[in-house]
């Protein structure tokens, strides 16, 4: 432990500080011009400042981690590394969830959706593992396309309906990811990420032995079903709060766990918070230089990440192919 | 002591175990052999709760297998299968801690980490500590996850297949590791193994199956003998006996 350790705390300091600088950041860049002095004198940058940039930024953060968490949860339930929220249906899960909220309960509560997107999620999480448990020919690549496709399924059975209810404009709107309209009193939802986080590190060891195998879980004296019903409800929880009140954020499950992977190894115990910063930094990064190019306009974050990350996919793909 | 009597498996329309009584013998090594599909991995699966039996009883030290909790039969009886995902990125030092998680639940002590240190020396991967797991030769792998096993500090340790994939150096190495946890500390090994060569050096009690049934259970040296093996696997042997230890030609006969 001493040996790892060491190196440990230093990458944890410095992905603490980019964190932070980018927190900074965030916080001071936008259309109207604030100051850090100016939080004292002007009320009016002050309420705009606490209404809008400082809920955009911690869910920026929350949501960030919260996916990353959930992608490496996923990808050691399923041992396939290609598994995350947007390749096994989940996102599309969510999504359904939200819309026959809106069908059967007219004037929805921010709640009743996220209640709705939950039951959605985890069924259709416990349906994908149980789909992949009994695929034969379990290629590293054929699993994630089998949820890509479970996914298009669940979003063709969302657009029949959205359509039938004239709201397929709606429905659309919900998988795009967006921050530029968050604010106070919309976006508490993705606080429900925290007890997550928390639970992932408590729970650390036994994601990562899952993630050997059912009978070595077993071996060790683990219930391999507890494990997993637990990292699906997680994943259910935290992919709910984040469509409900930001939208579908892509890639980021996905590629975040795989780099931390590759640099820091698979022992979550010790790359949970690296995993956690790491995507923190990918979406306040990526959301600032969003804010930035077209300035005062701005380029939405699915489409920021939806390049880079399809970048770096293409790059994990090619180291992991090897 | 582990013993089970008439067990009977299942799947589908299909029997696997066939009514299977037998006692295997404490402080030895017991080899299953047999052609494939005779029902040895799974009838080592249920002797550890790993599969659930149709019919029959297993029992450990005289105990129902079923009346033991997870924590408590991970402290007595540890298994190896190779269905075991190897493209994780864990070190050999966390692989061989995580044996000790029946006892301390993630919280390392320092007695753990003691433990963990004389099961790497055991093994002899303690050079390799800090290399990932998906580096390692098949071999190197083999003795690491073994040294988990130790680490887990069980009486009685079942391997499915130890050998599969090792050549032939490194097959020596694993059954000499097993004779030395054997003959030093006291354990009981049981092994599925398909060479029937590793099985008559190495093995002091052979449990021979078929369709199914068990058809002989005996001393090493009662069930290497020619007609023994010809009817278990159903073509001709010839056993050469060298220094006291007999080698089983099955090779152009």
């Amino acid at each position: 432990m001493a040996r790892t350790g060491f190196k440990h705390i230093g990458i944890y300091i410095v992905s603490l500080g980019a964190a932070l600088v980018l927190v900074w950041l965030s916080f001071f860049i936008g259309v109207k011009d604030i100051r850090f002095a100016d939080l004292w004198s002007d009320g009016d940058k002050l309420s705009v400042f606490l209404i809008s940039r400082v809920p955009r930024t911690l869910s920026l953060v929350l949501t960030g981690a919260g996916l990353s968490i959930a992608g490496f949860i996923m990808q050691q339930l399923s041992q396939n590394r290609f598994v995350a929220p947007s390749t096994a249906g989940t996102l599309q899960a969510a999504k359904m969830g939200i819309l026959f909220s809106v069908i059967l309960i007219p004037g929805a509560t921010l709640l009743n959706k996220m209640l709705f997107s939950m039951a959605f999620t985890l069924s259709a999480s416990i349906l994908f593992m149980f789909m992949i448990r009994h695929i034969r020919f379990r290629s590293a690549t054929f699993i994630p396309l089998v949820g890509i496709l479970f996914g298009n399924i669940l979003e063709a059975i969302s657009t029949f309906f959205a359509y039938k209810n004239n709201i397929v404009q709606n429905t659309q709107q919900w998988l795009l990811g967006d921050f530029s309209s968050v604010i106070q009193g919309q976006y508490e939802a993705v606080y429900l990420i925290l007890p997550v986080v928390f639970l992932g590190y408590l729970y650390a060891d036994r994601f990562t032995i899952a993630g050997m195998g059912e009978s070595f879980a077993k071996n060790l004296g683990l219930s391999y079903g507890a494990i997993v019903g637990l990292g699906l409800i997680s994943v259910s929880l935290v992919v709910s709060a984040i469509v409900v009140s930001v939208g579908a954020i892509p890639f980021v499950g996905l590629i975040v766990p795989n780099i931390v992977s590759m640099l820091f190894g698979d022992n979550l115990r010790r790359t949970l918070p690296i995993t956690a910063m790491a995507g923190a930094i990918l979406l306040l990064a990526c959301d600032i230089i969003g804010r930035l190019i077209v300035f005062p306009y701005e380029i939405p974050i699915g489409v920021m990440i939806g390049m880079l990350g399809g970048i770096i996919f293409l790059f994990i793909i090619l180291r992991r192919s090897k | 002591m582990i013993r089970f009597e008439h067990i009977v498996k299942r799947y589908g329309q299909k029997t696997v175990l066939d009514g299977v009584s037998a006692v295997i013998p404490t402080g030895k090594i017991t080899s299953l052999i047999g052609p494939n599909g005779a029902g040895k991995s799974t009838l080592l699966s249920i002797m550890c709760r790993l599969l659930k039996q149709e019919e029959g009883k297993v029992f450990l030290n005289d105990r129902e297998l079923n009346e033991y909790g997870n924590k408590e039969l991970a402290k007595k009886l540890s298994i190896l299968k190779q269905s075991n995902n190897l493209d994780l990125k864990l070190t050999v030092r966390d692989l061989v801690s995580f044996g000790r998680f029946p006892y301390s639940n993630g919280r390392m002590k320092q007695e753990d980490w003691q433990k963990v240190e004389e099961a790497m020396a055991f093994c002899e991967i303690t050079d390799l500590q800090d290399t990932y797991i998906d580096e390692l030769s098949g071999g190197q792998r083999q003795r690491a996850f073994i040294s988990m096993t130790m680490a887990q500090d069980t009486d009685y340790l079942l391997l499915d297949e130890p050998l599969n994939n090792l050549d032939m150096k490194h097959s020596v190495q694993v059954m000499k590791m097993l004779r030395r946890l054997v003959d030093e500390l006291g354990k009981t090994v049981v092994i599925v193994i398909h060479e029937i060569n590793f099985a008559a050096q190495y093995s002091d009690h052979i449990i021979a199956m078929k369709e199914g049934a068990i058809c002989y259970d005996d001393d090493a040296g009662q069930v290497i003998q020619g007609h023994v093996l010809e009817d278990i696997f159903e073509m001709p042997f010839e056993i050469i006996e060298r220094n006291n230890k007999k080698i089983c030609n099955y090779f152009n006969l």
